[in-house]
């Protein structure tokens, strides 16, 4: 890396080579490494990555509205990284365990969360949208990194029932510079931990330019830990399914973690609150528009003899439908009970918090009907 | 029966915990091939294996992380933090991620973590090894603080936190270690004292004095010389500092008026703060004198040969009761 390498914000331009499958003009690429690991997406299976790409997109744009209507609190959109994560997605089994940030929604829709779990974080209604059991994905994090040594803990826990399955961890360029992440790949080596470590390098943290964060390609940090880092581009949904599905396969057969720095772009502000226009320009997103990760998937299929227009029709009526059941959704979001702030605080009854609850229940009943500050007491017990 | 120190008490507690559910999994520092540098988990790795005694890199928050993912997937692991000063670079996911998981996940997802932290001074030891960071922890919602003062607490308590499905800081007073105790390893958990109660260890009718951890022995030597001067102290073995057992404290200021809370913790935003509001405003028409507080001073923890300076010690704690009481003492006639 020479200082030449960099523009003024510090943003790297001359990337380290990246496995690229499919250009953003759609042609394919032969990679004889990675060939072999996609080699039963044929255009059927290409026209439905390219479909929950275009429906995952929708999810985005439609609760991007829904927050400006005031429906929902925040939205962070994943705007720009749909292939890195609908790639990445396709490549997990059922019973692999995803660790997220809060940007992956693309990875929780493909896992069946439904659009009123989606969004009940968002609106303010509830802690967490989902059982993670029930779509073997965690609690989606916003702490930056956390989620990496939960997903190291986890497939530590796979690697000694013997399991065969793997553990994901989802973070973004700025999460690599957190002590977490960088633990969390010593003790996933040093384990032989079955995780793979994405990480979306959408080339911002908030405001911060990657080159803050890291003065080589991320990928290069994976060898200095004791494992293989493959450098894709994100972009280029092909790519990342191979990357990861190699990264997986190495995981299963005990030979422990792998990172994949998946080079990607985020189109939209790092959430409704964010302003981008104060400090990045125009050119560079009309430049990233250029490598759009939806576009080039259909030109590609245009190119193999696939009746484009019928696919684009069938995907728009889809996230049409999709985006209708997210704003339906919103109407089941109603405000919780107050008195539901206790719950789940512990596993096990808890004599401070069960004294808290019956005080504050008195001091609820005072807003209601006379008599209701006794009948509190006598259901609850409340005392001092 | 059999008379163990309180470190050979944790041992054998983990090793009950470890042969009753193969899900527990022990991880720290040195706590495998070496058994711990207190020897805390002397011989288990080699009886229960390496991936159940588990030496891990050098890295609190790695410990506690990882410790959550194995949580999630349906271990139960009990992480030891070599010194009570180690446990600030694990701090975020103690309290952002373990503390907090449960109610995030709406209750689906558990976290039944024990991190067990050898805490206090008194051993005249290097920078960071003399901590009582039990406060931070115990102002956390969703954690369980307790402290054992005694072998038998010891082996029974540990037991308890790794049964329990809440996570649990588990304080261990280093300087106790070496103490015996008759301990009943054929006790069952179902018989024992819950972790949450309190223990009066001493009856008593002029003054209620309240600790836990190390200065327990130093209150019930405190109350035996006391007694020599005719004053009776009840002395109440804390135990759970979250949640705290009012029920035996209260009952105890009703008769004796009088309440004296200890700890090695510096004064400001200690437990004894805690106590001190929750029983003056539990029981502030039987109170004849305000709460006393006998702390560390709010310093960071001082050099070895100047230890015994900020450690309440006999002294005074017996200084405290006499301010309860209303007796000269070293705030007589000063602001205090």
């Amino acid at each position: 890396m020479t200082p030449s390498d960099r523009d003024a914000t510090g943003l790297l331009t001359r990337p380290d080579p990246f496995v690229q499958l499919i250009t953003p003009t759609g042609d394919r690429v032969r990679n004889a490494e990675f060939d072999p690991w996609v080699a039963d997406v044929d255009p059927e299976v290409l026209a439905r990555l390219y479909r929950d790409m275009v429906v995952v997109r929708r999810i985005d744009t439609e609760a991007t509205a829904l927050q400006r209507q005031g429906e929902l609190g925040l939205w962070p959109p994943l705007a720009g990284q749909e292939a890195a994560q609908i790639g990445s997605a396709h490549a997990l089994r059922d019973d692999d365990f995803v660790f997220s940030s809060y940007r992956e929604h693309a990875l929780a829709w493909h896992r069946k969360v439904a659009p009123a779990e989606l969004l009940s974080v968002w609106r303010g209604t509830a802690a967490s949208g989902w059982n993670p059991y029930e779509h073997n994905m965690a609690v989606p994090q916003i702490i930056i990194g956390a989620q990496a040594l939960h997903a190291t803990g986890y497939a530590m826990g796979l690697r000694w029932e013997g399991s065969d399955a793997a553990a994901i961890a989802y973070f973004g360029d700025g999460a690599t510079s957190e002590g977490d992440v960088n633990e969390a790949f010593v003790f996933a080596s040093s384990f032989d931990a079955p995780v793979v470590f994405f990480c979306q390098n959408n080339q911002w943290a908030i405001s911060e330019p990657v080159g803050l964060q890291s003065k080589q390609p991320i990928a290069r940090r994976a060898d200095g830990f004791g494992m293989p880092g493959i450098r894709v581009d994100g972009n280029d949904v092909l790519a990342v399914l191979a990357a990861t599905r190699i990264a997986l396969d190495r995981a299963r057969r005990g030979e422990g973690p792998s990172l994949i720095e998946a080079v990607t772009y985020r189109m939209g502000p790092h959430t409704t609150a964010d302003d981008p226009k104060r400090y990045r320009g125009d050119s560079e997103l009309a430049e990233w528009r250029e490598r759009d990760p939806i576009a080039r998937v259909l030109a590609h299929l245009d190119g193999s003899g696939v009746d484009i227009a019928g696919l684009e029709r069938e995907a728009t009526a889809e996230a049409d439908r999709v985006a209708a059941e997210l704003r339906a959704a919103i109407t089941t979001l109603g405000d919780p009970e107050p008195l539901s702030v206790f719950d789940h605080v512990y596993a096990e009854p808890n004599s401070h918090l069960e004294r808290q609850r019956a005080n504050y229940a008195r001091y609820l009943a005072l807003f209601d009907e006379p008599g209701a500050a006794e009948a509190s007491d006598r259901a609850e017990g409340g005392v001092r | 029966m059999t008379q163990l120190t309180l470190a050979k008490a944790l041992n054998a507690g983990l090793r009950r915990a470890l042969a009753d559910d193969d899900k527990v999994v022990l991880m720290g520092e040195d706590i495998g091939t070496l058994g711990g540098v207190f020897r805390v988990t002397d011989g288990l790795k080699a009886e229960f294996g390496a991936h159940r005694v588990v030496d891990s890199p050098l890295s609190e928050a790695g410990l506690l992380g990882t410790a959550v993912g194995l949580a999630y997937r349906g271990f139960r692991p009990v992480v030891e933090i070599q010194f009570d000063g180690f446990i600030y670079p694990a701090f975020d996911q103690i309290v952002a991620q373990v503390a907090k998981l449960h109610y995030r996940s709406r209750g689906t997802v558990k976290m039944p973590i024990t991190i067990r932290v050898p805490f206090g001074g008194g051993i005249g030891a290097a920078e960071h090894h003399s901590e009582s960071p039990e406060a931070y922890f115990a102002h956390t919602a969703g954690l369980r603080v307790v402290a054992c003062s005694n072998p038998a607490d010891a082996y029974l308590m540990l037991r308890q936190a790794i049964a329990s499905d809440d996570p649990v800081l588990f304080f261990e007073p280093k300087r106790r270690y070496h103490v015996k105790g008759e301990v009943d390893e054929t006790a069952s958990l179902a018989d024992a004292p819950p972790m949450g109660v309190a223990a009066t260890l001493a009856r008593g009718s002029d003054v209620t004095l309240v600790t836990y951890g190390a200065l327990v022995q130093t209150a019930r030597d405190a109350a035996t010389a006391a007694a020599e001067e005719g004053v009776s102290l009840e002395v109440i073995d804390l135990r759970s500092l979250a949640p705290i057992d009012y029920a035996p404290i209260e009952a105890s200021v009703r008769r004796t008026g009088r309440l004296v809370i200890a700890h090695e913790a510096g004064q400001q935003g200690g437990m004894g703060a805690e106590i001190a509001a929750s029983i003056t405003e539990r029981c502030f028409e039987f109170l004849e004198a305000a709460p006393v507080r006998v702390t560390g001073h709010d310093i960071p923890y001082p050099p070895a040969k100047l230890e015994r300076h900020h450690l309440p010690d006999l002294d005074r704690i017996l200084d405290g009761v006499d301010r309860a009481l209303g007796r000269p003492n070293s705030l007589s006639g000063v602001e205090a």
